[in-house]
């Protein structure tokens, strides 16, 4: 393609409508138009001037406006998809794997769930085309931004003040008539007084202003980008933090992924409203749901440990901080958050039995075994005492005659325990599960009663860390300057020339709120006398609905 | 014109590497998300070749083990739990390795996750452990190792690298192995 | 009075006060046959002044029920939706000011009254906050994204006025059918309405157990005859209808049986009005229509879109993120109402993209403004009712 030469001499890119110097009409097709065409100032948007190589095409494809709202479009379908079901991050199976994920969606929905899971609908956001179809769009707001934005501020940088009379009257705004001689001055004199930029040369003067709403698509397109970037760079290992850490009443533990910080939890409290007292208004509600949670609460130590510090060695920690954790007031130190996510309550803490003759019930004391730190003897005084043998926190049979444990947790407790009485000096060894005694070794004269219990709760915590966050905050920041940029403010030009014999020529441009460059255009033509100009478009319009009424009369007649 | 000519082709050519550039560049970066997203479930902090943390812990002793003095001699690392049987079932047969490779500079230290000391010794003395056995309270050693299954072993070589680690249940034949690995030459 | 009972009157006076304000907004646009602005002026300005009692009114409701609860209303399906109805007459108040459209009241009113009664059919007791919501934040992301979607509703209506302009009734067309649609997708609101309030006041209940999705076994209670049972139901209440028909155990039958009533009520309803009216719904209001200013009416669309889109986008997405990074510990999960803001989102940058860069006005504008609508309203209604999510705040 050639470049195209202006009948007053400037070479235009190819695929120019307007030229960039005079104004002109360079295509047929505009020339018969009543209306310029003032989007992107008539400029060639790049990628339309070249259709060569096959990088050519591809950037032409991603710089189409058609093809970037088909990308929005996909996406926003894809999105709805993936809606249809419970994602898998929200679907409760005991044990997560691909296999309980599969029976459940199989199970709960049916052939729907089948299918549903097969196509990877059930982790379809971080699928790798949904990641693509991200990417896509991404190409598509850079490609399609440069490809307008650098002949756009070119043109706009380099405009000349005297454009050619077939420029000026297609613009919407235009007057052309009798003015006196010092009408540029006075001119001059308003708008300047109306904040506009003027430049004068020659016979002809130039008006502009609020001419940064025109970056205002691009600086939000910008603003998307950056925050995209930030999505991305979350997903690069180091940059994000992700940990659950179970933490019990009394325990002190490290933090994941936080080296040299540990989190002692002193309690759990979980609280619910009453519907009494001040909250006597919500007792309708509470009656209809049930309960309703108040407060989950837990309250933390944090310690730190000494720089040179190991793990392991937690003599030397500091106190840092004392808190409480709550929903909506997360912990928060050195860039890490920790979160109140989950609880589970009353795990066991402790057991109180009592040592009794079986026969008679008597009662030879009692003895209260400690489940986070059980002792080999417990003395009962009067010469009796239970010998604890073996502990099994979460007792699950016996294997090989030895009792074992399921987990460490004390979900059922197991005891194997040798209880020494003044009548038994030999003492007699006994298995004591929650309602079970076993007596592996003959028939006993005594047994441990259950008498108590105490419980403690766990916090489920989540430790975060995402250094992401001021990235994806500066990127929204940025679209909502460019957004208020470009849709709260607009450009408007004024273009008035004078020729000779006293005539003068007028024509205004805005990129939006015609009321407004009309309400600016009044005030200076009042004190510049400046011909009556007309709205173009209302013109054409005007014109059309008269032809059109027109019509509807002749078909009535016929 | 010939001169015009060849300016053209020139800004076409620069034209041309300026978007090859862009739109790969754009390609790379989203080839790289996509890899990241799937490969995020799988990223382990520590593998074979790292430095080994530094730690220390008492034993039920009451001795202090830090991974550090070691240096030179080979760390046998196992991490268990009384709960976990293939880790019981492995211990006996790593009792007698130990008493093998002992004295040719590899040491054994079993942590313990955090259970109470009444269970840990009781433990010790059912199978008559030889080799050191510490109890990890407060989980920092094994949040450091980044302990998720167990047992997992943890290899040390004399020069204080991870050698190799080992998750899931060890044979006799295996630990000798192992052990024959991390001795020092 | 206590304050909720206060309350509670300020809103029914609201209501009362928009119902009144659309028949005289109705009145100010017919009474203008011969094209004498001065009537429709006239009229405008009192149905306004009804207009602007009515929000007030819905003001006070909204700040004596904030004062008696302590926490903005804005936690639940009724709180939510009611302040919907009140932010989609704030933004008709506003473009009323900036063009002085009556006709615009004549269509957002009703709109607005039907949404304000869809909200009352949900329980409407003061209620105590959980835990999550217990944050100013609460009031700053839900606010902001009200009075986005309330402006967004404007620029609906707006289109709709538009399309009931333009489309021609008498020619079978696929716009006809589907601007027949939205009229009568608005009436069976108006059918869930009245069958709620009929079987509310009639104390109609039905119980039943069923066994649900993990196998075990629930009860449910019915507020409307039983149309269709839930999985393997048994009727606990004697007399009750025997269900037509059983559902799987993912099905709530009782939501279901809820929306087949407003469809059956919403269906006679409709033909009732179309046989007395002898026409289409829509073609009912062309007479109100003649002397609508198409050019305007798709510059207030525009113009709504352009002022809400970015308060969406602040309330809706950005204050969002903020509030689940603080009470969730991450700022976008994909959850459910998570993903329809964002859909809601990327429909209308489409929008803007399609009118500023593909020229897309008049009547293009117009349908893609009222399918904005459903979208909010999908949101509102369907995600919180059907899709299961961290939002089910009903």
């Amino acid at each position: 393609m050639e470049n195209l030469v202006c009948k007053c001499g400037h070479k235009n890119p190819p695929g120019t409508i307007l030229c960039e110097s005079c104004g002109r009409s360079l295509t047929e097709e505009e020339q018969s138009k009543k209306l310029a065409d003032m989007r992107y100032e008539g400029t060639a948007r790049r990628s339309q001037t070249y259709n060569k190589s096959i990088i050519d095409k591809i950037w032409n494809f991603f710089s189409s406006v058609k093809v970037g709202v088909g990308i929005i479009v996909v996406l926003l379908v894809a999105a709805a998809i993936g809606t249809i079901l419970p994602q898998a991050q929200y679907v409760n199976v005991p044990v997560r794997n691909d296999a309980t994920l599969q029976a459940y969606y199989a199970d709960v929905y049916g052939e729907i769930g089948k299918i549903y899971y097969f196509l990877g609908l059930h982790d379809m956001y971080s699928s790798f085309w949904f990641i693509t179809l991200v990417g896509l769009l991404a190409i598509s707001l850079i490609v399609a931004s440069l490809d307008r934005f650098v002949p756009l501020y070119r043109s706009l940088k380099n405009q000349r003040v005297l454009r050619h009379r077939s420029f000026m009257n297609k613009q919407r705004i235009y007057a052309e008539g009798q003015a006196p001689d010092d009408v540029l001055v006075k001119a001059e004199e308003k708008l300047k007084e109306l904040k506009y930029n003027v430049t004068l040369d020659k016979n002809g003067l130039l008006a502009e202003k609020g001419r940064f709403s025109r970056w205002g698509p691009y600086v939000n397109h910008i603003g998307l980008i950056i925050f995209l970037s930030g999505v991305m760079l979350r997903m690069v290992p180091g940059f994000y933090v992700d940990e659950t850490l179970w933490i019990r009443e009394g325990e002190t533990r490290a933090i994941p992924e936080a080296p040299g910080y540990y989190l002692e939890s002193e309690k759990f409290t979980i609280e619910t409203y009453s519907g009494e007292g001040d909250e006597e208004l919500f007792e309708d509600a509470l009656d209809r749901v049930g309960t309703v949670a108040k407060n989950y609460q837990t309250d933390i130590v944090l310690y730190q440990t000494p720089e040179e510090s190991l793990p392991g060695a937690t003599d030397e920690m500091e106190m840092m901080k004392e808190e409480s954790i709550r929903v909506n007031q997360p912990l928060k130190f050195d860039g890490y958050a920790v979160y109140q996510m989950d609880y589970k309550l009353n795990e066991l803490r402790a057991m109180t039995f009592d040592l009794t003759d079986k026969e008679t019930d008597a009662s030879l004391g009692t003895l209260t075994i400690d489940l986070v730190k059980p002792e080999d003897s417990y003395d009962l005084g009067n010469g009796s005492k239970v010998d604890l043998l073996g502990y099994y926190p979460d007792f699950s049979g016996f294997e090989n005659g030895e009792p074992q444990t399921a987990t460490p947790v004390p979900n059922n407790p197991g005891f194997l325990v040798r209880m020494y009485t003044p009548e038994t000096p030999e003492g007699e060894v006994s298995f004591i599960v929650i309602q079970d005694t076993i007596e592996p070794l003959g028939e006993n004269q005594y047994k441990l009663t259950f008498q108590s219990a105490e419980t403690r709760h766990a916090s489920g915590l989540t430790i975060r860390k995402d250094r992401t966050l001021p990235i994806l905050g500066l990127g929204g920041l940025i679209f909502m300057i460019g957004v208020a940029q470009g849709m709260y403010f607009n450009h408007r030009r004024f273009w008035i020339q004078q020729q000779e014999g006293g005539t003068v020529l007028l024509a205004g441009h805005t990129n939006k709120n015609w009321f407004g460059l009309k309400k600016d255009l009044d005030q200076v033509s009042e004190y510049a006398s400046l011909p009556v100009y007309t709205d173009q478009q209302e013109e054409v319009e005007k014109k059309e609905k008269l032809d059109k009424e027109q019509k509807v009369e002749g078909d009535e007649l016929r | 014109m010939a001169e015009q000519k060849a300016n053209k082709s020139n800004k076409k050519r620069n034209r041309a590497i300026m978007r090859s550039a862009i739109l790969s560049l754009l390609v790379i970066a989203i080839g790289y998300t996509i890899y990241n997203s799937v490969t995020a479930e799988d990223v382990e902090v520590l593998k074979a070749g790292d430095k080994a943390p530094d730690f220390a812990l008492l034993d039920m002793e009451g001795n202090s083990h830090k991974l550090s003095d070691y240096e030179g001699e080979g760390v046998f690392l196992n991490f268990w739990g009384t709960w976990c049987a293939p880790c019981v079932k492995e211990m006996p047969a790593m009792d007698r390795q130990f008493q093998e490779y002992e004295d040719q500079g590899v040491n054994v230290l079993a942590v313990n996750i955090a259970q109470s000391d009444f269970e840990v010794q009781s433990f010790v003395d059912r199978f008559g452990l030889s080799f050191p056995v510490a109890i990890d309270k407060s989980k920092s050693v094994m949040t450091a190792y980044n302990i998720r299954p167990l047992p997992t072993t943890v290899l040390v070589n004399p020069e204080g690298e991870i050698q190799r680690i080992v998750t899931g249940e060890m044979t006799e034949e295996d630990i000798k192995g192992f052990m024959e690995e991390i001795r020092p030459q | 009075m206590t304050l909720p009972e206060l309350s509670s009157s300020l809103l029914y006076v609201a209501f009362i006060a928009y119902l009144i304000a659309t028949f005289v907004f109705g009145g100010a646009v017919k009474g203008n046959k011969e094209g004498s602005f001065k009537s429709e002026g006239r009229w405008g300005k009192i149905a306004f002044i009804i207009t602007l009692i009515g929000f007030i009114a819905q003001l006070g409701y909204f700040f004596t029920r904030w004062a008696a609860t302590g926490h903005p209303p804005l936690s639940n399906m009724f709180e939510f939706t009611t302040a919907f109805g009140m932010t989609l007459v704030g933004g008709f108040i506003i473009l009323y000011l900036l063009y002085k459209t009556p006709v615009l009241g004549m269509v957002v009113l009703p709109v607005a009254l039907l949404i304000i009664a869809f909200a009352s059919m949900f329980p409407s007791e003061v209620s105590p906050l959980i835990p999550a919501l217990q944050t100013n934040w609460l009031a700053i992301h839900v606010s902001t994204t009200v009075i986005a979607e309330g402006i967004l509703a404007i620029s609906a209506g707006a289109g709709l006025i538009y399309l009931l302009k333009v489309v021609d009734m008498e020619k079978k067309s696929k716009q006809r059918f589907w601007l027949e649609t939205i009229m009568y997708s608005l009436i069976v609101v108006v059918g869930f309405v009245v069958a709620s309030t009929y079987f509310t006041l009639t104390d109609y209940q039905a119980e039943f157990t069923y066994i649900n999705k993990d196998n075990a076994e629930a009860s449910i209670e019915y507020n409307m005859p039983p149309l269709v049972g839930m999985n393997e139901y048994t009727s606990l209440t004697e007399g009750a209808m025997e269900p037509l028909l059983e559902t799987p155990a993912i099905i709530n039958a009782g939501k279901v049986t809820t929306v087949l009533w407003s469809f059956i009520v919403g269906t006679i309803l409709y033909w009732i009005i179309r046989l007395i009216a002898r026409k289409r719904i829509a073609a009912i209001f062309k007479p109100f229509l003649k002397n609508v200013n198409l050019q305007l009416m798709d510059e207030i669309n525009y113009r709504s879109v352009i002022i809400g889109f970015p308060l969406f986008t602040l309330g809706a997405l950005i204050f969002a993120m903020i509030w689940a990074q603080i009470a969730w510990s991450r700022f976008w999960g994909w959850d459910p109402k998570e993903v329809w803001a964002l859909i809601t989102w990327l429909f209308y940058a489409a929008f803007l993209h399609l009118r500023l860069g593909k020229g897309w006005q008049g009547e293009k504008s117009a349908w893609l403004a009222v399918a904005g609508f459903a979208i909010i309203m999908f949101n509102l209604v369907a995600v919180n009712l059907i899709i299961a999510g961290l939002h089910s705040y009903a």
